[in-house]
């Protein structure tokens, strides 16, 4: 879910670079010195994660994972989702430099909003409240991504239009995948590790 | 894992100060992404290319990784030429293709390539790790640095645990499909990196205290600012200043 280079208008990219400076300062505050390793680490977990195909049909997507990252690591999603983005710009290209800020908060926003929305019912809620609140979390993180994903094109240009919607069409079956699967991955951590799951505070 | 694919060399570019190469492309990258028209994205997809000359790179690598990346741009291929206001060209169906919108999405593909060239050429080429260092010497915030540090040289400790994992599943015969099954097995294949990651990111902290971690690494390689790197950043900067005219 990133947009590659040359692609957008300088207005769009400067607003964009702007807002994730904004979202990484509050991360970066958030973030100790002891919280370091612990923030980096589940990134590289995260972005190993994004590397499995899930199939879907005679077809297959690739996990985002936004929202549960989001529901983890809060404001702090920000700076994670920097670096993770950074290291796709040098290494393979995949979105780049100039438009590092745009892709970070088209990632990183999303995930803020569903920490705020799904972190507490997911660590205070019973099976099924805490399962509904990490579909929630999955299928928001995806949802707000293309939706922000689709008013940058738009933002760019009017031609962008048709893109723009193929877009969002496309990310709907991803929203409903990553809702499930986040869904099920919050009630194993809440079993198997509930400190991972305070973390963002 | 092997990710570092265009760093293994000993072109010119190879050798170059990390500091310099971020001194040189941030601007150059900003002015090709503002470009309008065609001309000086094409002016750029030259200059990178010859950028991409002087790496000496592997081109089967270089090609693949082009191929990737064209694929978003093909996607506007379909899309901008219809629907563009302007100049009709040809027809198909109930579809106009306009010349500018043509002329919109050439320059798209020419701004996209130019740019991820010169970063293949210019940042693919140094090892991850000296970019950091870079990085702290270019005033980034210490904290962003060591997030990418240490982001980084767990991705592939991570990866081999997601290969364990992986196998573990194969070998009880894990099939994925389009079923809940498929899905809540992928759940918990992703919680559990997550459980490892975060144990593991505890024993690091403790190591780290165990060796008297002061918020900064020592470096055992220090960088040296030399001729080459000079000229290198000077002519980066006269030709972005010669893109930024056109």
């Amino acid at each position: 879910m990133h947009i590659s280079e040359g692609v957008l208008s300088a207005p769009v990219l400067v607003t964009g670079a702007l807002l994730a400076a904004g979202g990484i300062a509050v991360g970066l505050k958030k973030m100790d010195y002891e919280k370091i390793p612990e923030v980096a680490v589940l990134s590289s977990a995260f972005f190993v994660a994004s590397l499995i195909h899930v199939p879907i049909g005679p077809s297959s997507v690739h996990l985002v994972l936004n929202g549960l990252l989001g529901v983890l690591l809060g404001w702090m999603a920000f700076p994670a989702i920097l670096v993770a983005l950074t290291l796709h710009a040098v290494l393979f290209q995949f979105g780049g430099l100039s438009s590092l800020g745009v892709n970070t908060v088209i990632m990183a926003t999303p995930g803020v909003i569903a920490y705020y929305l799904f972190n507490l019912p997911i660590r205070k809620g019973n099976h099924l409240l805490s399962t509904l609140a990490g579909f929630g979390a999955g299928a928001t993180g995806i949802a707000l991504g293309a939706i922000l994903v689709a008013l940058s094109l738009i933002s760019t240009g009017e031609s962008f239009l048709g893109v723009a919607k193929l877009v969002l069409v496309a990310h709907l079956p991803v929203m409903v995948i990553e809702g499930i699967i986040t869904g099920f991955c919050v009630i194993f951590l809440k079993k198997v590790k509930p400190e991972v799951l305070e973390v963002g505070k | 894992m092997h990710l570092e694919e265009f760093a293994e060399g000993s072109s010119f570019l190879h050798r170059l100060d990390p500091r310099v190469k971020f001194l040189a492309i941030i601007p150059y990258v900003l002015v090709i992404a503002i470009m309008h028209g065609q001309l000086g994205p094409f002016a750029a997809l030259l200059a990178s290319t010859l950028l991409t000359a002087v790496a000496r790179l592997d081109m089967r690598k270089l090609l693949s990784r082009l191929v990737t990346v064209n694929v978003f741009v093909f996607l506007l291929w379909v899309f901008i030429p219809f629907s563009y206001p302007g100049e009709t060209i040809f027809q198909i169906g109930p579809l106009t293709a306009t010349r500018e919108g043509i002329l919109y999405a050439l320059s798209i593909t020419l701004k996209t390539n130019a740019i991820v060239l010169a970063t293949i050429a210019i940042l693919g080429t140094s090892e991850v790790f000296s970019l950091a260092h870079a990085l702290i010497h270019l005033k980034v915030p210490d904290k962003l640095v060591h997030l990418f540090f240490f982001f980084y040289r767990y991705m592939t400790v991570l990866h081999e645990e997601y290969s364990r994992l992986k196998n573990a599943m194969l070998i009880r015969c894990f099939k994925a499909g389009t079923n809940m099954h498929t899905y809540r097995t992928y759940a918990y294949l992703v919680g559990m990196l997550i459980v490892r990651s975060y144990e593991r990111s505890q024993r690091i902290y403790q190591a780290m205290l165990c060796r008297g971690f002061q918020g900064r690494f020592p470096v055992a390689s220090h960088f040296r600012l030399r001729k080459g790197d000079v000229v290198f950043g000077l002519s980066m900067a006269v030709v972005t200043v010669m893109l930024a005219i056109i």
